[in-house]
């Protein structure tokens, strides 16, 4: 594989990720339980629409053929999307939301970070502005979580359902395959053997202080990052992108 | 040889007028995101600008409101470009925003943990929630002279 074309899969990687978990917080806006909470998430979900739109007109950029951050967002289909499985499963209840978050999350600060030290200046640049909001949203969930778990009986038994059940989407991850180690040797990328351990460290961490216990290795799921993604993905893209594919070119 | 006819250090003036939408009491140089003025022999204005959060709706509307400002003073050909790095944080507000962000009755950003009421000055204050009508503010209330406040996070 080309180099240029590693990074621009990979950046389209990255900006699948971000607009696809802030279209499942979109869907939370007006019902969250509380008003709090419903302000942090319409923030949250926000903050991943600004890194989506940086990371597409970056893409955009390096694929050269004049498509936008909305031609990539809204006309691309289901087997295009590069995000991982974990980020397109439903909202469920607000146990399972936030678990996705925190899961994601914990991984996702440590990429940054290490982005932050790539030699692609576009990438670099979005990782740097990125990475200040997501360290805030981290400590957010993370204090949900400890919550939940070191809550009551029910919200503890409940949430250790959502990690249970979501445990299965995470090993995706860090299955490094061609465009990972690409970005990783030409443009001194993330390294996934070094992210895992620092995720495992920190969810480790955040886990048992909640009281709650860490799923057991088990089999995990993939194919997201290849195209290959779980029913899900493509009733959300129905209504996300439902305007741009009934009136195409639409602006207001 | 064309020299250019604008003066930098007006622009510059025009451009401390230009209002932040959301935060109206800031302009947008009080706010640190005016990065540099640039004029070109042929009296081209750039303005770079940096986007406050990632998300930021406000972004886009700055960016009309610099060109229609540039513009209404009679400079045509204003371009504007965005720059992510260094990635702006509340440290870029001046001190002179951070004042006037105060007598608007919006706390500015502080290291501390205790903030002080922007109407009273009293520290007797809590925190009520992290997150306010804006990614940028958390909602707070002074427990002496039992007014709300906005506080600008620090990021």
């Amino acid at each position: 594989m080309k180099t240029d074309e590693a990074l621009l899969a990979y950046t389209l990687r990255l900006a699948d990720n971000a607009l696809i978990l802030s279209q499942r917080m979109v869907e939370l806006v007006a019902a969250e339980p509380e008003l709090e909470e419903e302000l942090a998430n319409a923030n949250f979900a926000l903050d991943f629409i600004g890194q989506a739109r940086m990371l597409y007109t970056r893409a955009g950029e390096l694929e050269g053929l004049g498509r936008s951050e909305d031609d990539l967002a809204f006309t691309r289909d289901e087997h295009e999307f590069r995000n991982l499985l974990l980020l397109e499963q439903p909202n469920g209840h607000f146990g399972d939301a936030l678990v996705r978050q925190f899961l994601f999350e914990a991984f996702y600060v440590h990429l940054l970070d290490a982005l932050t030290r790539c030699s692609d200046k576009g990438l670099s640049e979005i990782a740097a502005r990125a990475i200040k909001e997501v360290k805030y949203h981290f400590r957010h969930n993370s204090l949900w979580l400890l919550r939940l778990g070191d809550g009551t009986e029910l919200s503890h038994e409940r949430v250790q359902q959502s990690l249970d059940d979501a445990w299965r989407y995470t090993g995706e991850m860090f299955v490094a395959d061609e465009i990972d180690a690409v970005v990783q040797d030409q443009f001194d990328g993330p390294d996934l053997v070094e992210i895992q351990k620092l995720w495992r460290r920190d969810v480790e961490n955040t886990v048992r202080e909640a009281t709650l216990k860490l799923p057991e290795d088990q089999w995990m799921a993939s194919g997201g990052k290849q195209g290959q993604h779980s029913e899900h993905l493509g009733f959300l893209l129905a209504e996300m992108q439902y305007l741009q594919r009934s009136f195409p070119g639409a602006t207001w | 040889m064309v020299a250019a006819t604008i003066d930098k250090a007006q622009v510059h003036e025009w451009l401390a007028e230009v209002l932040d939408p959301e935060v109206p009491a800031l302009s947008i140089v009080d706010l640190g995101i005016v990065r540099e003025v640039e004029v070109s022999a042929a009296d081209v204005v750039t303005v770079t600008l940096t986007p406050t959060y990632s998300g930021c709706p406000a972004t886009e509307v700055i960016e009309t409101s610099v060109t229609e400002a540039l513009n209404s003073r009679g400079i045509g050909n204003v371009c504007i470009k965005r720059v992510l790095s260094p990635p702006w944080t509340t440290d870029w507000i001046t001190a002179e925003g951070r004042e006037k962000l105060r007598r608007y009755g919006i706390a500015p950003p502080s290291p501390s943990l205790t903030i002080a009421c922007p109407q009273c000055e009293s520290l007797n204050t809590e925190r009520v929630s992290e997150f306010g009508s804006t990614a940028c503010k958390a909602s707070w209330r002074c427990c002496d002279c039992l007014e709300p406040f906005e506080y600008f996070k620090c990021l």
